[in-house]
């Protein structure tokens, strides 16, 4: 059973030895007026050069809040209390803030969603796409605008000497989506996080942004996680996945296992809610409910309340995550139940 | 940018004019000065003589026709009182203001831009909440109040200022410059504060520290030029309040400013040289609001491009 249509085409199997990034047993806190809540839970990934990985959730799962924790931009209400981010050799948590501050931008970057927003409105474009230079490689104002140009060329942009001058509002939602691009990836980083890149754009614009993260990845040889909430765009764009639910990681594994044969009911629910999936002339299936505030996530499993295999056991006891297959994991205790036959 | 300017010119012109024709008309409602020149023992014909000498006894819509027709050959009359060609007057005593307004804006401006940034950069830390503190209470005082006081302590009590007065060292300006700042100086911080907030949690702010810029970088590179906006309006705004808040300040200290003369020429019916006061303050708040309008385009593109050539 083919789920979704353009499920990961061929790409290269899980590369053997060190990950260019590895994130373990990470949970961050969120303080706010009303007490402390856990907003990220536990949750563990990594991820290889020249792969793909997403992380899916509904919003408020804690996927945006992880990757903001990876490149350590979070907010100040909110504070990582343990586990370790890997990449670039060390553990990103332990470094001082200069130390993290010479990784960013050659071993970890973002791209963020609001393309006009995350661009300075004063500033022409060609000098912002530069600034990677001028931090990290010294060049003077002059070379790194050859470089900003270079940059625009690569990512597409028409004209990029003349449009360098350019200032963000002049640019289309998919260009300036394109220069974030170009600005994150000018310093070829490890690993690339896209929190959402296309969530602003229309559909053609869409698919062209994910070719150019994808032919991006394979030219530079990055590490790509793609946060998102869109189903197609992972099937299509990620080889692994990590399904997120009130900051929990809820199944894990390679995107055709785990969309093709879900351990978990929260993924069955997600995939059944695909309209390509649902029966012709039935009403179209829905998750019930929403999930739990995080001041009051119940004891047991995170998901109890929307599940339709709930049990006594699931309000005691919290699942672990477990393995399903020899690179996938389930944190449900009924996952066999769920197995195809 | 020429475009931009043109229709600024255009624009701003219009209440340059409709200021002209109002204090014209206001000032004319003060009295008539030929009971304040004239002794009370003045016959009839002597006051005639006198009203038709100065035109006092036309209709004041051809006294208007006639002053217009002056200013546009910058003929702007003489004064009553002395005699002297009121423009002189008023470019006599204008320098003076000038001084004493842009010192305050320039202090108000920098120190503004250094606190309000700093208790930007960590909202409701303890330097935060002083600095609201206090700048809520320096833009809350009335000047003339401010003013009265610090003769009272620093020039009657303590002996340490000049009470009023231009000759002598620099100590002389401490108590304009004081009183003039207070206000600007408060809003200012507030201001700063505010939109350097804002500045600072916007997007743009987080992508510069994702590409590993440094603190300086992210304050002054990228978060200060977003906030000039508001800063700038709002400077603006109190720079054209200082020339006209000068009047209270030069009366009490004895300034010999533009302000000063404004409320001599009042008392004095003395229309020329307050006719040419008043023009010549609502120019510069006039050039004064194109530079702020060519501040703006110079900092913000958008604002450039949004003028419809």
């Amino acid at each position: 059973m083919n789920p979704l249509p353009g499920t990961a085409t061929a790409e290269p199997e899980a590369r053997t030895g060190e990950p260019a990034l590895a994130v373990e047993h990470l949970s961050v806190d969120l303080h706010t007026a009303s007490g402390t809540v856990r907003a990220v839970d536990d949750v563990s990934f990594s991820v290889h050069k020249g792969r793909t990985l997403a992380l899916l959730g509904e919003s408020g799962c804690g996927k945006s809040m992880t990757a903001l924790s990876i490149v350590g931009l979070l907010e100040p209400v909110a504070e990582v209390v343990g586990g370790s981010v890997k990449a670039g050799g060390t553990d990103v948590l332990t470094l001082g803030r200069r130390a993290r501050r010479r990784l960013a931008g050659p071993v970890l970057s973002i791209v963020f969603q609001d393309a006009l927003a995350a661009l300075n409105p004063v500033q022409p474009v060609g000098r912002q796409l530069g600034e990677p230079f001028r931090i990290h490689h010294g060049l003077s104002r002059r070379e790194a605008k050859e470089k900003a140009i270079e940059l625009m060329r690569i990512v597409g942009i028409p004209e990029p000497r003349a449009r360098a001058r350019s200032y963000p509002h002049q640019f289309s939602g998919g260009m300036r989506q394109r220069l974030l691009i170009a600005m994150a990836v000018a310093l070829a980083p490890d690993v690339l996080l896209a929190d959402e890149p296309t969530t602003a754009l229309d559909v053609t614009v869409q698919a062209q942004i994910m070719q150019l993260l994808r032919d991006l990845r394979a030219e530079r040889d990055m590490a790509v996680v793609l946060i998102t909430h869109d189903l197609a765009v992972v099937a299509e764009h990620a080889d692994d996945v990590v399904i997120m639910y009130a900051g929990n990681v809820v199944e894990t594994g390679p995107v055709r296992e785990v969309f093709a044969d879900p351990r978990h009911p929260y993924t069955r629910g997600l995939l059944d809610s695909v309209p390509e999936r649902a029966e012709k002339g039935k009403p179209l299936p829905a998750v019930g409910g929403s999930p739990p505030e995080l001041s009051n996530v119940p004891p047991g499993c995170v998901f109890q309340a929307r599940c339709p295999l709930a049990r006594e056991r699931c309000a005691d006891e919290r699942p672990r995550l477990t393995a399903t297959g020899p690179a996938r994991a389930a944190a449900c205790h009924f996952s066999e139940e769920l197995a195809s036959v | 940018m020429t475009t931009f300017l043109r229709k600024r010119i255009v624009s701003s012109a219009i209440p340059l004019v409709v200021v002209v024709l109002g204090v014209f008309i206001l000032a004319r409602l003060t009295g008539n000065p030929v009971d304040l020149y004239l002794p009370l023992s003045a016959t009839a014909e002597q006051r005639a003589a006198f009203s038709a000498e100065h035109g006092f006894d036309q209709p004041i819509l051809v006294q208007l026709w006639d002053y217009l027709g002056q200013v546009v050959q910058l003929d702007f009359g003489e004064s009553l009182r002395t005699g002297q060609p009121a423009a002189e007057m008023v470019l006599e005593a204008f320098p003076a203001t000038l001084q004493l307004a842009a010192v305050t804006m320039l202090i108000a401006i920098v120190g503004a831009v250094l606190i309000g940034s700093l208790a930007a950069y960590r909202p409701n830390s303890l330097a935060d909440r002083t600095s609201s503190f206090l700048s809520m209470t320096a833009a809350s005082i009335p000047d003339f109040w401010f003013a009265i006081m610090g003769v009272l302590v620093f020039g009657v009590s303590l002996g340490i200022l000049p009470t009023s007065g231009v000759t002598g060292g620099p100590e002389v300006w401490v108590l304009p410059i004081a009183t003039l700042l207070i206000r600007p100086f408060g809003v200012l911080v507030q201001v700063v504060r505010g939109s350097m907030v804002a500045a600072l949690s916007a997007p743009y702010v987080k992508v510069a520290r994702s590409k590993g810029a440094s603190e300086q970088r992210v304050v002054f590179g990228h978060a200060l030029r977003n906030a000039t906006m508001p800063v700038l309006t709002v400077a603006g705004d109190l720079t054209i309040g200082l020339v006209n808040g000068a009047v209270v300040v030069e009366t009490i200290f004895g300034w010999p400013g533009i302000g000063k003369l404004m409320i001599d020429s009042i008392l004095q019916r003395d229309f020329a040289v307050l006719q040419a006061a008043v023009l010549l303050t609502a120019v510069t708040i006039f050039l004064l609001n194109i530079l702020i309008d060519v501040c703006y385009a110079l900092l913000d593109a958008r604002v450039r491009q949004a003028v419809p050539a």
